[in-house]
């Protein structure tokens, strides 16, 4: 039975240039306090332009009520459980918002003299010293936009170090269970790519790896508690099969909040990692962005940091940029700002028992959740899970329906779906993460919903294959728009021969 | 709950972690705070920076007014806490507002694709660079001195590692690129040359001569963009191959750098080149339009090693500010806002010398007479305002310089104490 939610009225609404009239308008500027200025004798005449060609003409109000009717299409964690694994969809408190919001913070020019931006300097100083702390490493930077670009800056990191030792190397290795980003990343910083495979129980094999880790080998990319949502046991023998042979150890940090406050990743062998703070420190993802990846390390790979770096000079933070190692700016300015101050002010609201707490709350949920749909889903590997907990669908799969079917079908009880077909080395994967801010209630509905499609699977199949049916979207057709790209609207050739 | 798993103690959850891993002390920070010790944090922390000051910098960064809208919109739930719309059907609102985003990018920059959002515009030019390397086949990578310099550094850092040399191109007497130096530089194994228009001294570069150049070489035009409220009034670079640039000027306020929104926009026939998500329309079962994301092959999570770009995320919250701002100003206010800052701009470049000669959008690079940039700083910090940036830092040869910025928020008052300090 569909218990959390009811059909009711959504609006359809065209999109924007669909609903555009000639001349109409939603803004007014300040009159002009100077004297207006001749665009074509300024600029010259082929470089103004005629017009922006077919761009949307509304009011303000039809901007208004466009936006609110298209967010009424879409999920958030907002109205409920939003299980992805690996993703950590977790309640984003709003003072956060407001915070970052501050105008003496949200309107400092990155240009403006260090003496007219302590203020800033001050929050990345504190978010760094604090993820130093939450990390177990020596140094922070936060200048990477993203988790696949705190990778880039960590393998760069990587290279910078081993060329200084006289030898670049030339491979990573990765687990086969790694995020497709790790081995994207290594190609990008010049190094080929071997998988390593993980054992029965979903973790490294460590043998296989001793196998791999020769003098060509520059260091391992892992991720841990790994994406199974197991936690590497051996890690200490993985980085000391690397340590040994001179390579170093990168951890993909998307599973950080499993470990904040219970352990830390410098202390048991890991080099360099990144932290998304969209995610254990939970700035909203707003859609897919804007993150921050910071980056943590070792003391010996510090010099190589991307420059600039903060420094104390008397009572003020001064930038650096005199760092003759580091392997350069990995972005414009120092880093995204803004999200830095929703993160800071998350750390500061939980503290050091809030945000272990944190951690035993997800791992509490998730083991929740484990315990109450292992008698109808098959969970991929029997040991412990972290924050989140990996099926296969063998058990539906013979009756036809796969994962990506009962994550649809998902959607009709209310809730978004959990990731599907990930990791890659588990057949026919439902990775679920429920995260610590959801309480028993709606944990319970979840394992309802789920416990009832298991059902469904095996009375009515046809139901699961071909849902949802409850959406204003039925089910998208994702071939032809692969098929036959239309990635921009564009006029009507009839329409804009009328409009002429 | 614990019950429910079989335990007796919330400790047993981690009883499996070896002994040698746990950390069994407490982290040493602070303990929680309140909601209100949080404001009032930050607050005293604003408080350090320049608060309201009138500014007069650019540089990539720039100060224009946002509207209401943006923040009404951004703030409602449904768009700020959900995820990467990968479950089309009840991610509509997001991919149609992506949808509507990449529409608006082509319109601007008159390129016929453009991907959902980079992380900036820094970040996009390496993007830009590898694109141009993947369909030439060739692996030199020429970009323009009057590039944003910190831009071209990314540039360097991401591409040293993949057999991309990277060379530089002078810039002429005029503050525009140096067209015999591209035609030197230009040989057979250049794969892009990368301009920026207006360039970082605010002058439009001439990208028709420079387009029949570089294209009649077999080389790709990348055109790059920190300021795009000029695309309201200036031609856009039609000529180009591939066009990246920076949204921060639509809505995104300067954030001490970041976060910003990225673009990247291509002819049609690079998009399967193109990095990171892209939104395509399609159908619904029943027959009805449809949104989704599209040619997922060419990302990481299909096919790692060999996919054109790592990226994984946009910048989809930006992006949608963006979309709201363009969406409010429309196809004559982008205009007549773009038309307020040339005004502003030429206002107080009237009043001050210049360094070069050049068509400028809004911003102009000034010389400071006798003074030192940062003695004219300090000089109008002391009456709270901030001026420009002195360039020396990133050009040796203009240290007695600086370039300064004049947007729809510069009052005439403060244009003339500004002018009156470089006097």
């Amino acid at each position: 039975m569909i218990k959390k939610v009811s059909k009711h009225i959504v609006q359809n609404e065209p999109l924007l240039f669909e609903q555009s009239s000639p001349g109409k308008i939603g803004y007014q500027l300040p009159a002009l306090d100077v004297p207006p200025v001749d665009a074509e004798r300024a600029l010259g005449k082929g470089h103004v332009r005629s017009e922006i060609e077919d761009f949307s003409e509304v009011s303000e109000f039809e901007t208004l009520r466009h936006f609110t009717r298209l967010s009424t299409w879409n999920y958030a964690i907002d109205l409920g459980l939003y299980p992805l694994g690996s993703c950590t969809m977790k309640y984003n408190p709003r003072v956060n918002e407001l915070v970052a919001r501050t105008e003496g913070l949200a309107w400092a020019h990155p240009y403006q003299s260090e003496e007219l931006s302590q203020g800033c300097m001050e929050v990345v100083a504190v978010l760094e010293k604090a993820l130093a702390e939450i990390t177990g490493m020596n140094a922070v930077t936060l200048q990477p936009a993203a988790g696949a670009h705190g990778e880039f800056t960590g393998i760069l990191m990587i290279r910078a170090l081993l060329e200084a030792r006289g030898n670049p190397r030339k491979k990573i290795l990765v687990p086969d269970s790694a995020h497709g980003t790790n081995p994207a990343t290594a190609m990008m910083v010049g190094y080929a790519v071997e998988n390593i495979k993980s054992n029965e129980r979903g973790m490294v094999d460590v043998a296989a790896l001793a196998k791999s880790m020769t003098d060509d080998v520059a260091g391992l990319m892992i991720t841990n508690p790994n994406t199974v949502g197991v936690f590497e046991e051996n890690i200490r023998k993985i980085c000391g099969v690397m340590h040994d042979k001179g390579g170093l150890v990168y951890m993909d940090g998307a599973n950080m909040n499993a470990l904040v406050g219970i352990a830390r990743p410098g202390d048991f062998g890991i080099d360099v990692m990144h932290l998304n703070l969209h995610k254990t420190f939970s700035t909203p993802h707003g859609g897919g962005g804007p993150g921050a990846g910071a980056v943590a390390c070792v003391k010996e790979l510090t010099p190589f940091l991307p420059s600039p770096r903060l420094k104390r000079d008397g009572n003020l933070w001064r930038w650096n940029y005199d760092l003759p190692q580091s392997v350069g700016r990995v972005r414009a300015f120092y880093g995204n700002f803004g999200v830095l101050v929703r993160a800071l002010a998350y750390i500061m609201a939980h503290g050091s028992n809030g945000l272990r707490q944190a951690t035993m709350d997800a791992l509490l949920n998730a083991n929740y959740l484990r315990t109450l749909l292992e008698p109808h889903y098959q969970i991929a590997y029997k040991a412990a899970s972290m924050h989140e907990c990996v099926f296969s669908d063998d058990r539906q799969s013979p009756m036809g329906v796969r994962t990506g079917d009962i994550a649809k079908r998902l959607i009709d009880y209310g809730f978004h779906p959990y990731t599907v077909s990930f990791p890659l080395i588990v057949h026919g994967a439902l990775m679920i993460e429920p995260t610590e801010t959801e309480g028993k209630r709606e944990l319970d509905l979840f394992a309802d919903a789920m416990i009832s499609i298991a059902k469904e699977v095996e009375d009515t199949p046809e139901l699961v294959k071909t849902a949802p049916h409850n959406t204003r979207t039925a089910k998208v057709d994702e071939v032809t728009a692969a098929r036959k790209p239309i990635v921009r609207w564009k006029p009507e050739p009839t329409a804009s021969k009328a409009a002429d | 709950m614990l019950a429910t798993i079989g335990l007796r103690s919330e400790e047993e959850l981690i009883a499996h972690l070896p002994a040698d891993v746990r950390f069994d002390k407490r982290l040493n920070m602070n303990d929680g705070v309140s909601e209100f010790e949080i404001v009032d944090y930050f607050k005293n922390l604003a408080a350090q920076n320049a608060n309201g000051y009138p500014s007069f910098l650019g540089a990539g960064v720039y100060n224009h007014y946002r509207p209401v809208l943006v923040d009404a919109v951004v703030s409602r739930g449904e768009f700020l806490t959900s995820y990467t719309p990968y479950q089309a059907e009840i991610s509509q609102g997001t991919l149609v507002s992506i949808f509507e985003f990449q529409t608006m990018v082509c319109q601007l920059t008159g390129m016929d694709v453009a991907n959902a959002s980079m992380y900036d515009g820094s970040s996009a030019v390496p993007e830009a660079a590898m694109m141009a390397v993947r369909i030439t086949k060739r692996d030199k990578v020429l970009v323009a001195r009057t590039v944003h310099p910190e831009y071209r550094e990314v540039l360097r850092t991401s591409t040293q590692h993949q057999g991309i040399p990277v060379e530089e191109i002078a810039y002429a007497k005029n503050g525009r690129l140096e067209l015999d130096d591209l035609k030197k530089k230009l040989t057979d194994q250049v794969a892009a040359v990368i301009v920026q228009t207006p360039n970082f001294f605010g002058i439009l570069e001439e990208l028709k001569e420079i387009a029949t150049l570089v294209q009649s070489k077999g080389a790709l035009l990348v055109v790059a963009f920190t300021e795009a409220v000029a695309l309201g009034l200036i031609e856009p670079p039609r000529e180009a191959d591939i066009v990246v640039g920076e949204l921060q000027s639509f809505a995104i306020s300067p954030s001490y750098g970041g976060p910003y929104v990225g673009i990247i926009a291509a002819r049609e026939k690079y998009i399967r080149q193109l990095p990171g998500r892209l939104v395509g329309e399609t159908t619904d079962s029943a027959g009805y339009r449809a949104f989704c994301l599209t040619l997922a092959t060419r990302e990481q999570h299909i096919r790692r090693e060999k996919a054109t770009s790592n990226i994984c995320t946009n910048q989809a919250l930006l992006a949608l500010m963006a979309t709201v701002f363009m969406s409010v100003y429309g196809k004559q206010g982008l205009r007549e806002l773009a038309e307020h800052n040339l005004a502003k701009a030429h206002y107080l470049a009237g009043k001050v010398k210049c360094e070069f000669d050049t068509p400028f959008f809004n911003e102009f690079v000034a010389r400071t007479n006798g003074k030192s940039p940062s003695q004219v700083n300090a000089a109008l910090a002391e009456k709270k305002i901030i001026g420009g940036l002195p360039l020396g830092r990133f050009y040796p040869e203009l240290k007695g310089a600086m370039l300064l910025c004049a947007t729809e928020m510069s009052k005439r008052d403060d244009m003339d104490t500004v002018a009156a300090e470089l006097a």
